[in-house]
């Protein structure tokens, strides 16, 4: 009996590095099963450093890679209405007077940039509604969840009583059937953000995306960055479209330029990253800090400082936090920006389609980073605002401004 | 090497003194490596080294001191989580606790120093609350703590939920930060001490401490045998209640500590009841209570995040990491339990020896 239990620590962790030896050699048929894994669209969403391929479309990197440097349409002064010159919604058959309700099924507003542009929405409808555009907009907020929004677009259809439906998809495969059945009620529906695999929409508001995104991040990165050099890229989470080809485009174009890159899954939670970047830093050093959103930015920037390195060239987003470190730290960056601005854009797409104005089938917004040079200009305009604000959250000529945007009171 | 007691428990007229330590230094650490709540000390070195032997940077003071810093946190809460555990119980509301405590610091503190003692007050006040809440409806309700605690970190993480609608607020002023983010700076050959560790090192002495006095002796009788602590005159609601505020005011401290370190996000803390809860386990305590040290638990948190972190350098997707957790609670549990059982009766050579009734007993 003694000598069994004098041994049982040594048990313990040889247990464990049985479990450890486990799972490494798990990770490693995983890595090598991936062509057949990346065949279903579930099997991608486990793996970090697999899954890229299945997202990564050469026609769509080629098409929004060109879409960076196209002319918009439009005044540039109201960016939320410039558009890309292609096919034309024609909805004369909308055409009707008096105001109508909006009813707008939203993902969630779980994060700082939802959060932004669901205030600058609302401060938009209140504009609308003085003009008598639009009566009322009835919202549910499926807080993230597919099965949520599903219910929440079939309640609208059938009890919202609604004259237009406006849906931000929370996935793009799981929301598709419900936007067909919106659509099948002979409204006009206006889909935002997120994409769906239908066209059936009236119109699908969005900003160029993810590939524009990743195309310029990295290519900043590269050019500031010398080859075989170690970029750190810390991504929210697997499986939302927009966020996955960001990272696809990215990862395409580190490899072409040599530069190392490791990607890791945060949650957007602080404590994550900087235990992700104080490992990263403790391994070796790190010379670039690559974000596919900038909510944790400020951490990734905080974890250089207490490790006592060099600060990296990093990408973040038009978040406030990012700008200010930004400046305060006088690091080598660039702010790619989602465009919030296009949370104002549905309502007046619903505007114009019941003026029976044509809209665009595909409403493609700009979406220009903020450079160093420029950074300034957007600090001063935003000065005041909160953290979590976004810097081209294009709200400025709407009531309220900014003291609304200012308090941050979710409506 | 050790005396066979014989009827220490059938006759008292031969009872001897049972002396406070048998054998020598030496053996009695050999002996207490040997019980899960010691081996979780071996196993730490052993994970050390590995992670030295595959990135040797790691092994220098400057980098380990930053890497207890940063684990304080998560062994406080460990400590914390023990207090209840070993009295028989679960508190699953320490994650949303802590986010709570992030989120309030974050949105009533904001950039004014002077905000900065009250509201720790104040945090400290919610902390001792929650526990008495728990405490109170697992002994005074007789609701299972499992269902308590689900229910309070429901409400909590609601609570959240409605005051920041999931996202991040601003982080508060950089002072209040320092006590997770700052340390002493200029030591010779760590470089730096942060304070998260000194706070850690300040807890643990004192857990230890009270896990010496009768509350600590009372509270792993009262995780071994409630009734037969009920029947021997303890007040085993008030002991619960307790050991629920101290888990709650150990949520609170690692609450603090995390504002600095990572600043104000919703998903801060998210997950750290299980890591807590894991890290006791790994430190040998049985999970039903009445075994196991206070400084296993934490020290189970040293050897869950280096085993992390060996995870992480060895290249192993971070997507794992939960299946790991999953695993290590199973195998810790099984081994623990075993270990337990034979680690406590070392001396006694058969079960046959020390029957009360049985001739050799000394009859």
């Amino acid at each position: 009996m003694r000598i069994t239990s004098r041994w049982a620590p040594l048990a313990a962790g040889a247990a464990l590095a049985l479990t450890l030896s486990a799972c490494s050699t798990s990770t490693d048929e995983t890595a090598e099963e991936s062509p057949d894994a990346a065949a279903s669209q579930d099997g991608g969403v486990e793996e970090a450093n697999t899954d890229s391929a299945e997202w990564f479309v050469q026609a769509d990197f080629d098409e929004q890679d060109q879409q960076r440097g196209a002319t918009f349409e439009g005044d540039e002064a109201q960016p939320y209405l410039q558009y890309l010159d292609g096919e034309m919604t024609d909805t004369s058959q909308f055409k009707s007077t008096g105001a109508k309700k909006a009813c707008f099924a939203n993902a969630s507003i779980s994060n700082p940039w939802r959060q932004t542009g669901w205030i600058t929405m609302n401060q938009q409808l209140e504009a609308l509604q003085e003009s008598g555009v639009i009566s009322e907009m009835e919202t549910r907020d499926a807080q993230d969840d597919d099965n949520t929004q599903i219910g929440d677009i079939d309640y609208l259809i059938t009890e919202g009583n609604c004259d237009a439906f406006i849906i931000s998809p929370n996935s793009t495969a799981a929301m598709t059937p419900a936007v067909e059945r919106a659509c099948e009620t002979g409204k006009p529906v206006v889909v935002f953000d997120r994409g769906v695999e239908t066209d059936c929409a009236t119109t699908f508001i969005h900003p160029i995306g993810g590939y524009a995104w990743g195309i310029d991040t990295a290519s900043f990165l590269s050019e500031n960055l010398e080859e075989g050099d170690k970029v750190v890229a810390l991504r929210i989470l697997p499986g939302v479209d927009v966020l996955e080809t960001r990272w696809a485009a990215a990862e395409k174009i580190f490899e072409e330029n040599g530069i190392e890159a490791t990607d890791y899954f945060t949650g957007a939670d602080p404590t994550e990253i900087k235990k992700i970047i104080s490992d990263e830093l403790a391994q070796g050093d790190v010379q670039g800090v690559w974000m596919d959103a900038g909510d944790g930015a400020v951490a990734a920037i905080e974890a250089f400082e207490d490790a006592g390195k060099d600060y990296p060239v990093m990408t973040g987003e038009d978040e406030m936090s990012f700008l200010r470190k930004w400046e305060e730290t006088g690091l080598t960056g660039m702010a790619p920006v989602y465009s919030n601005f296009q949370w104002r854009t549905p309502l007046l797409a619903l505007e114009k389609i019941f003026a029976g104005e044509e809209v665009p089938k595909e409403w493609v917004l700009p979406q220009t980073p903020i450079l160093e040079d420029e950074r300034s200009q957007f600090l001063e305009a935003n000065d005041g605002m909160p953290d979590g604000h976004y810097a081209k959250f294009g709200g400025e000529d709407l009531t309220g401004y900014p003291e609304v945007w200012q308090e941050r009171q979710i409506p | 090497m050790s005396t066979v007691i014989p009827g220490v428990a059938g006759a008292p007229e031969q009872r001897r003194a049972i002396p406070a330590h048998e054998g020598g230094a030496g053996q009695r650490l050999l002996r207490t490596a040997a019980t899960p709540g010691g081996g979780v000390f071996v196993l730490v070195a052993i994970l050390l080294a590995a992670i030295i032997w595959q990135n040797p940077s790691f092994g220098e003071p400057g980098s380990l001191i930053r890497f207890m810093g940063r684990t304080a946190p998560i062994a406080i809460a460990a400590m914390g989580q023990y207090f209840v555990i070993v009295a028989g119980e679960f508190d699953l509301s320490m994650g949303a606790l802590v986010t709570t405590q992030v989120v309030m610091a974050g949105s009533l503190i904001g950039q004014d120093e002077g905000r900065i003692l009250p509201v720790m007050l104040l945090m400290l006040v919610v902390g001792v609350l929650v526990g008495v809440l728990n405490g109170l409806g697992t002994t005074l309700l007789r609701v299972p703590s499992f269902i308590v605690t689900l229910g309070m970190m429901l409400a909590l993480s609601g609570l959240v939920f409605y005051l920041t609608g999931g996202a991040a607020s601003g982080n508060p002023v950089d002072s209040f930060r320092q006590i997770g983010r700052g340390g002493i700076e200029d030591v010779p050959v760590l470089d730096v001490i942060p304070y998260p560790f000194i706070i850690l090192v300040v807890l643990a002495v004192g857990a230890t401490v009270l896990m010496r006095r009768p509350f600590g002796r009372t509270l792993i009788a009262v995780g071994d045998n409630p009734d037969a602590a009920e029947l021997a005159g303890s007040p085993v609601w008030w002991v619960k209640v307790r050991a629920f505020v101290l888990s709650s005011l150990a949520a609170t401290v690692a609450g603090i500590i995390l504002v600095g370190y990572a600043g104000v996000h919703p998903s801060v803390g998210r997950g750290y009841e299980f890591t807590a809860i894991t890290a006791v386990v790994l430190g040998g305590v049985v999970l039903g209570g009445g075994r196991g040290w206070v400084l296993s638990a934490a020290a189970g948190a040293f050897a869950l995040e280096l085993l992390f972190t060996l995870l992480n350098f060895i290249g192993v997707e971070s997507t794992w990491r939960d299946t790991v957790q999953g695993l290590i609670i199973i195998a810790a549990v099984a081994l623990a339990s075993r270990a337990w059982r034979r680690g406590r009766r070392p001396s006694r050579p058969t079960p046959e020896a020390t029957a009360p009734h049985h001739p050799a007993s000394g009859h």
